[in-house]
């Protein structure tokens, strides 16, 4: 039973720990605009024209040296070997202009510097620079028929940022040969007007645009996954518990043999039907919870674990750890309960159904 | 008394409310109990019924003084009534000093002191016994019986007992022979 709130519980904190990276991601604060109908920025596209009148928006704050707090970002998925196995895999390349930077105070540079406008350099997340060859300081990663030279490591606090390598944004445009921005990304003056700033970049006719709070966007990207990674642990979950539920029922069948003569004593004494049925099943029900707390401990370790998998969303490789959230803990329990619910039940309506006559037989 | 497999302790688990007649009445203290249902059945065996079994029949988790407390935990007695109660019984059957003893640190005869203290403690009308002394030597069946006949002259108890045991039916007011289901005298 316990093996099967471990494994319940760590696909639970497995989705749970992908939804907080992603939406940890965002800043409430922050809007993402990007093509309607593209559900990534790898899929959008906004031309020049288009961003320079999402620029000129009211309702958007401006930066310390005056200029509006956004950033037209390129955004490009690439393939990098892996460090360990060689295996290429998807890599986000983010094109960030100096206001970009500023828009995401959360990503903080831990090793070297931030790249030099106008260069061939680039930053990449810890994640990047641990799990890809070429990443690390000072490596060169080659993408877009150039060689790219990794200046600085940076630390976006365990949030998707920690899965992109980041350059200087006309750079990117240049070398990928792109005529347009993936999306713009800009900071509201007063966060509660963001209503205000959407509607006025939907009814504009020149944009076919739309416009997400940045948290909700990364929420957005998190929920395919996690849905699958809940929808499969839960079946498996399941088919497991069928099996936990036949080990606790037979531990409650060899209890309520065991313990024939005290049933019969209990009912001779004036203890009712209902009685014995409630003391089997509070034991059933114990015997669930013990199994769902060494689940849970054993699960709880693996925040300790950091993964990375494909976001099939997006098709980038995405780095998230396992988080245990209360509600995970209360689901788990409420599961490994259940269990023990049903695995108790026929075993302790045997006991209450039996003669007393026959039980005092048997002791 | 009777010989084996005539009826004893059928007719005792019948009087006792534990069993029930396929046909007939079984009037005890002006109740019909053939006709009370289960639950009713289990509140009457509660209030009017003490047990002694030949093999104690004791709750091997619980102390002296917690199988002498089961029955009364059916009633609404508060838990310093009940440490009355329970103190009162197991020195009436002299435990006072194996309170806090589980069944397996207390010899057989100690066992059934605590099972005949377990049947006192919720004054009942009627104390049905089953061979109460057959798994005893006989100087603790002496005293056993002792300490039931006390029960009888002191209490002014019922006591229906099931022996087979000559030296436990002497101490009986009444004795009544059972041959093949029927009472031969």
């Amino acid at each position: 039973m316990a093996l099967v709130v471990y494994v319940f519980a760590t696909v639970l904190m497995l989705a749970a720990g992908l939804e907080r990276t992603l939406v940890a991601t965002g800043s409430d604060d922050n809007v993402v605009v990007i093509r309607r109908g593209s559900q990534t920025e790898i899929q959008s596209g906004i031309d020049r024209r288009q961003a320079a009148i999402v620029e000129s928006l009211p309702g958007i704050a401006t930066g310390a040296d005056g200029r509006p707090a956004v950033s037209k970002e390129p955004v490009v998925l690439i393939t990098l070997p892996k460090r360990d196995s060689g295996k290429p895999s998807n890599v986000v390349i983010r094109g960030v202009t100096p206001e970009g930077y500023a828009l995401r105070p959360q990503a903080r540079i831990v090793a070297g510097r931030l790249p030099r406008p106008g260069t061939a350099e680039v930053i990449a997340g810890r994640s990047i620079a641990d799990g890809f060859r070429g990443a690390g300081l000072d490596e060169t990663v080659r993408f877009a028929s150039r060689d790219w030279t990794v200046v600085g490591i940076f630390d976006a606090g365990r949030t998707g940022f920690d899965s992109e390598i980041w350059g200087d944004a006309e750079q990117m445009l240049q070398a990928f040969r792109r005529l347009g921005f993936s999306s713009v990304i800009f900071r509201l003056a007063d966060g509660s007007r963001f209503d205000e700033v959407r509607r006025a970049i939907e009814a504009d006719p020149r944009l076919t645009l739309e416009a997400k709070r940045e948290t909700r966007f990364y929420a957005d990207q998190s929920e395919a996954l996690s849905t699958f990674i809940t929808y499969l642990g839960t079946s498996i979950s399941i088919i497991f518990s069928i099996g936990a539920i036949i080990g606790a029922m037979i531990t409650m069948y060899a209890s309520v043999a065991s313990r024939t003569g005290e049933i019969g004593t209990l009912r001779a004494l004036g203890f009712p039907r209902s009685a014995v049925l409630l003391a089997f099943l509070v034991e059933s029900l114990l015997l669930g919870l013990v199994g769902g707390v060494v689940g849970l401990a054993g699960a709880s370790l693996m925040q300790a674990v950091s993964i990375s998998t494909m976001n099939f969303q997006t098709f980038a490789e995405l780095a998230f750890s396992f988080a245990l959230t209360p509600g995970i803990v209360a689901s788990s329990l409420a599961f490994a309960l259940a269990m023990g619910f049903v695995g108790g039940f026929l075993p302790a309506a045997r006991a209450a159904r039996m003669k007393i006559v026959d039980a005092l037989r048997a002791a | 008394m009777g010989p084996s497999g005539s009826g004893k302790s059928t007719l005792l688990n019948l009087v006792a409310g534990i069993d029930k007649p396929s046909s007939g009445r079984i009037l005890v203290a002006g109740v019909d109990i053939a006709k009370l249902s289960e639950g009713e059945l289990a509140h009457w065996r509660a209030a009017h019924v003490g047990f002694i079994f030949q093999f104690y029949n004791l709750m091997p988790v619980l102390t002296a003084f917690g199988n002498v407390e089961l029955p009364l935990l059916l009633t609404s007695l508060s838990r310093r009534e009940r440490r009355e109660r329970v103190d009162m019984a197991l020195a009436l059957v002299g435990l006072s000093d194996r309170v806090d003893h589980f069944p397996n640190e207390l010899s057989g005869g100690q066992q059934q002191r605590v099972a005949i203290a377990r049947a006192l403690i919720s004054d009942p009308t009627l104390i049905v016994a089953d061979e109460p002394t057959g798994d005893l030597d006989r100087v603790t069946a002496g005293e056993i019986l002792g300490l039931l006949e006390r029960l009888n002259d002191e209490l002014g108890k019922t006591i229906l007992m099931v022996t087979h045991d000559p030296k436990a039916a002497e101490r009986a007011h009444r004795i009544v022979h059972l041959e093949k289901g029927v009472l031969a005298d």
